[in-house]
């Protein structure tokens, strides 16, 4: 479970305080897939960020009882200088696995080959975003926090996410942050507008939807 | 969510705890010293070669002409003292954000960086120092310490001092920018200061209280007392230096609290 109870999030910028949450408020429970949308910082990312417990909110609790995932994002997560297979040996010491258990799982459902030994920072944000799926997927997440990296990857790549989140760990709570209307109307149960700061929840995905395009004509 | 904290989930808290240093303990050796050459070894080479060559130097400028202190001995716990608390605030000043992205793991938080940094420090400095002083007195250039067990406090305490500062700085050049260009010449303008090229007894009184006020003073002078303390005055004070390390770890940790609430990862 993941509860959320009336979280304000202010930034300090230089032009002044920024305060991009003004009391949101989310149930997470198992299983849970819920989409996230918003204009381009509405917020989304911090949410998400929040929800990962790797900002504290200005004010307000979350409590967590599930193992959540750090956000699957196109940044972070990883130390450029180090190579993939580094990369992968240091998450295993943090989340506490065997990285003999964990790295032919990693070289073949990402795809990286001989890249695994080079670098991070040579990586496209493609690849990049396909490591993180696949150290990802072999932590046992309860939810899994994917900020704009879903449609990634060639068709091959993405039937394999496809098979691995929706299908093998369908009992997992998924919140994504996607402007993909097509990808959340196809995977998510529910989904939340952000906007002006406030989470205004939708039971269907559609009515966010329409709900979003509305703002976003405004 | 203290209050909640059982003894069942506290000892597993410290266990995930250690994990994560010990993981970004190995990760900085890597990015450091890489898989080239001799490796992590490099982490005790440099210091020792540093003191290696400040001893030699100070052996054959003929310091030892105008006083009868076994010089060797001299130069070796000074060195080795400055190494120990200065490199740890050089290591943490500006740490956070090259590390940013590792924020991105929950159990990873500032104050992880900050203690892999100074545990790295402060076994690099060790190593050095016990390798030396094991050296130096087998070929016979000087005796073993007199009081072992006084070194070691004066170890840690001067080890301490050393953490508590990088603490303090590493955090506050998080809040701006100066912190790191005044560290720099900060530290070189210390280390003459610090009492590891004079013994406080030789200097005029007036100035040995002035000197004493430098907390690390305190640390080089009790380190020479554990070494060749027969052989010299030492002047320090452990109440002082303790206390002086109790204040500064509370403003350190403070201060790390206050940027750990406010930190965006990149």
């Amino acid at each position: 479970m993941i509860q959320i109870d009336d979280v304000w999030k202010t930034y300090h910028a230089r032009s002044g305080p920024v305060r991009v949450l003004r009391g949101v408020n989310l149930h997470v429970e198992k299983g849970d897939k819920i989409g996230i949308m918003g204009r381009n910082g509405a917020g989304k990312s911090t949410l998400i960020r929040l929800i990962g417990d790797i900002e504290e909110p200005t004010s307000g609790t979350i409590t967590r009882t599930m193992r959540i995932s750090w956000p699957l994002a196109f940044t972070g997560a990883f130390q450029g200088t180090l190579t993939g297979i580094d990369n992968v040996r240091f998450i295993c010491r943090i989340y506490e696995k065997e990285f003999d258990e964990v790295i032919d799982y990693v070289e073949e459902f990402s795809q990286l080959g001989r890249f695994l030994k080079e670098p991070l920072k040579i990586y496209s944000s493609g690849m990049r975003a396909r490591l993180a799926f696949a150290i990802s997927l072999m932590i046992d997440f309860d939810c899994y926090l994917i900020d704009e990296v879903v449609a990634v990857g060639d068709a091959r790549f993405l039937a394999k996410c496809q098979e691995e989140l929706f299908v093998r760990r369908k009992d997992r709570a998924l919140i994504i942050v996607s402007h993909d209307a097509l990808y959340l109307r196809d995977h998510c149960d529910r989904a939340c507008v952000l906007a002006d700061g406030h989470l205004h929840h939708f039971e269907a995905v559609d009515d966010a939807l329409l709900c979003h395009q509305e703002m976003m004509a405004a | 969510m203290g209050h909640s904290i059982s003894n069942g989930s506290l000892r597993r808290s410290l266990k995930i705890q250690v994990r994560v240093l010990w993981a970004l303990i190995l990760r900085e050796i890597l990015t450091r010293y890489g898989r080239h050459n001799i490796g992590f070894l490099w982490l005790f080479v440099e210091p020792m070669l540093f003191t290696l060559g400040v001893t030699t130097l100070w052996t054959l400028t003929g310091l030892h002409r105008i006083t009868d202190l076994p010089i060797t001995a001299f130069a070796l716990t000074g060195y080795s003292t400055v190494l120990l608390w200065r490199n740890m605030p050089s290591r943490c000043v500006g740490a956070i954000q090259p590390n940013s992205a590792l924020m991105y793991h929950r159990n990873v938080r500032v104050i992880d960086i900050f203690v892999s940094r100074v545990a790295l420090e402060a076994i690099g400095a060790t190593m050095s120092f016990v390798v030396l002083s094991i050296a130096f007195v087998s070929l016979g250039w000087m005796n073993p310490p007199e009081n072992p067990l006084k070194v070691v406090q004066a170890w840690l305490l001067t080890a301490w001092f050393g953490g508590a500062l990088a603490i303090l700085l590493g955090a506050w050049s998080e809040k701006s920018e100066i912190v790191e260009k005044l560290w720099h010449p900060a530290a070189y303008l210390l280390f003459p200061l610090s009492g590891a090229a004079y013994l406080v007894d030789a200097i005029p009184t007036q100035a040995q209280h002035a000197a004493l006020w430098l907390p690390m003073v305190n640390g080089t002078e009790m380190v020479r007392d554990g070494y060749f303390g027969s052989r010299f005055v030492a002047h320090y004070s452990v109440a002082y230096f303790f206390t002086c390390n109790m204040i500064l770890t509370l403003f350190a940790l403070s201060l790390e609290r206050a940027v750990t609430k406010d930190f965006v990862p990149e």
